[in-house]
C-alpha cells in the first residue's frame, strides 16, 4: 500500500482526491508500530494483556502502565502513543463519572465507548489539532449484561468483539509470549488485568501468583513448540 | 422516613396526599385530586398529580404546583433524550437521579418534593423519594403531603411486603380515603396508577365509591 499523500496529507481537514484523510491513516500507523495489546471476552469476564517493551533497564517493574481503570467496572488497554492514551483515559474517566453523577448508576459500556469515540472523532475534523495516535480496548462485566468488549481506533469508530476467566488468563499470556518478536525487540514485561465474575465486576490487575502461574504456562508452551519443531527437523 | 416529611411540613403546607407502594410484580402510585389556594379555596377538584415521565416511570408531586410542573417537564425531556442515547428504557434510578439533580442544584428557588416510582428491567419495581432539598431515598412504600400525617399509623400497621395486586389496590385506596377524610386540603377522587412490566393501568375511584369507615 504505502502511497504517499503528496500534498493532501498535511492536515486532517483535507481530503485526498480518492476520498481518504491521510492524517487519520498515519495515526493508525502509530498504532500498528506499537507493541501488542489484547482483550479477550469469555463467558464470565474479560481479560486484558499488554506486551510492555522495556526501553531501559533503569525502569522499575510496573512503571509505564498501559492498562487503566476507567471506573470500578471498566478497564482500558491501549496501543499506540502512550501520552495520547493517558489523556484519553482521563477523558473516559470524566465521562463515566459525570454519567454516574447525573443518572445514579454505572455507565453502560456501549455508551462510554460511543462517547469516547465521538471525542476521538472530533480531533479528526480540524487542521489545528492532530488525531489521537492510539487505539484502545474497553472491557467490562455486569451481572445482567454479561462481559462486553469494545475497541476504538483513531478514526473514532467503536466496534464490539468467548473459556472461563481463569483459564483465559493463561492463554492471553501465551499469546503475548508467542507474538513477542525475540529478534526485533529486547526484553518485555507482561501486564495482565481482568474484570468478571471472578472479581465481582471490578476491573483489577491480575494477582501476582496467578500472573506468575500464567507466565510459567506461557513459557512452557513456547518450549514445547520449540522442541516439537526440532523433532520434525 | 418520618423525619423527611415532617421537615417538609415545617417549611410549607404540602396540600395533598400522595403515596406509592411496591407489590409483587409492580408498583402502585396514587394521590388525591384536590388543589387548594390558601386554607379554604379549592382551585381544582379533579387535578391529576400523577405525571408520566417515561413509559414505565411516574412521578407524583407535592408542594408548589408550578415548581413541580417545571421540574417534571425538564426531567421528562432529559429522560427521553437519555433513553434514546442508551437505546433502552431508562432505569427508575436514573429518572430519580435526574429529579434529584434538579431539586438539589436549584434548592434555593424550588419548593417541591416528589415520589418517583416505576418498573425497569434491571431491578424491577422501585420507589424513590426525592425530598425538598434534593435527598434521594429508596423505599418499599412511602407517603407524602399534608394528608400523610393522618395515615402513618394505618400504613405502618397494614403494609406487608410482596402483596398481591388486589391487596395493594385495597391498601392504597383505604389509605388515601382515610387521609382525605381527615385532611381538609386533600379530597376529590382517588387517582391510582398501577405500573407493571406488561402495562400501565389508571384506576380512578370517585368520591362516592370510596371505602367508608365507622363514622361515615
Amino acid at each position: 500500500m504505502s502511497s504517499i499523500g503528496t500534498g493532501y496529507d498535511l492536515s486532517a481537514s483535507t481530503f485526498s482526491p480518492d476520498g481518504r484523510v491521510f492524517q487519520v491513516e498515519y495515526a493508525m500507523k502509530a498504532v500498528e508500530n506499537s507493541s501488542t495489546a489484547i482483550g479477550i471476552r469469555c463467558k464470565d469476564g474479560v481479560v486484558f494483556g499488554v506486551e510492555k517493551l522495556i526501553l531501559s533497564k533503569l525502569y522499575e517493574q510496573g512503571s509505564n502502565k498501559r492498562i487503566f481503570n476507567i471506573d470500578r467496572h471498566v478497564g482500558m488497554a491501549v496501543a499506540g502513543l502512550l501520552a495520547d492514551a493517558r489523556s484519553l483515559s482521563e477523558v473516559s474517566r470524566e465521562e463515566a463519572s459525570n454519567f454516574r453523577s447525573n443518572y445514579g448508576h454505572d455507565i453502560p459500556l456501549k455508551h462510554l465507548a460511543d462517547r469516547v469515540a465521538m471525542y476521538v472523532h472530533a480531533y479528526t475534523l480540524y487542521s489545528a489539532v492532530r488525531p489521537f495516535g492510539c487505539s484502545f480496548i474497553l472491557g467490562s462485566y455486569d451481572e445482567d449484561d454479561g462481559p462486553q468488549l469494545y475497541m476504538v481506533d483513531p478514526s473514532g469508530i467503536s466496534y464490539m468483539k468467548e473459556m472461563t476467566c481463569r483459564e483465559l488468563v493463561k492463554e492471553v499470556a501465551k499469546i503475548i509470549y508467542i507474538v513477542h518478536d525475540e529478534v526485533k525487540d529486547k526484553a518485555f514485561e507482561l501486564e495482565l488485568s481482568w474484570v468478571g465474575e471472578v472479581t465481582k465486576g471490578r476491573h483489577e490487575l491480575v494477582p501476582k501468583d496467578i500472573k506468575e502461574e500464567a507466565e510459567k504456562y506461557a513459557k512452557e508452551s513456547l518450549e514445547e513448540e520449540d522442541d516439537s519443531d526440532e523433532d520434525n527437523m | 422516613m418520618d423525619g423527611i416529611t415532617y421537615q417538609c411540613l415545617g417549611l410549607l403546607q404540602l396540600k395533598t396526599t400522595i403515596l406509592a407502594v411496591k407489590f409483587n410484580g409492580g408498583v402502585i402510585i396514587g394521590s388525591d385530586s384536590r388543589a387548594s389556594m390558601g386554607e379554604s379555596y379549592v382551585s381544582s377538584k379533579t387535578i391529576n398529580k400523577l405525571i408520566q415521565v417515561h413509559d414505565r416511570i411516574f412521578c407524583c408531586i407535592a408542594g408548589s404546583l408550578a415548581d413541580a410542573q417545571a421540574v417534571t417537564k425538564m426531567a421528562k425531556f432529559q429522560l427521553s433524550f437519555h433513553s434514546i442515547q442508551m437505546e433502552s428504557p431508562p432505569l427508575v434510578k436514573a429518572a430519580a437521579s435526574i429529579m434529584r439533580e434538579l431539586c438539589y442544584n436549584n434548592k434555593e428557588e424550588l419548593q417541591a418534593g416528589f415520589i418517583t416510582a416505576g418498573w425497569d428491567r434491571k431491578k424491577g419495581p422501585q420507589i424513590y423519594v426525592v425530598s425538598l432539598g434534593g435527598m434521594l431515598l429508596s423505599q418499599p412504600f412511602t407517603i407524602g403531603g399534608s394528608g400523610s400525617t393522618y395515615i402513618y399509623g394505618y400504613v405502618d400497621a397494614k403494609f406487608k411486603p410482596d402483596m398481591s395486586l388486589e391487596e395493594a389496590i385495597q391498601f392504597s385506596t383505604n389509605a388515601l380515603a382515610l387521609a382525605m377524610g381527615r385532611d381538609n386540603v386533600s379530597g376529590g377522587v382517588v387517582h391510582l396508577v398501577v405500573i407493571t412490566e406488561a402495562e400501565v393501568k389508571h384506576v380512578v375511584v370517585p368520591g362516592n365509591k370510596l371505602p367508608k369507615f365507622h363514622d361515615e
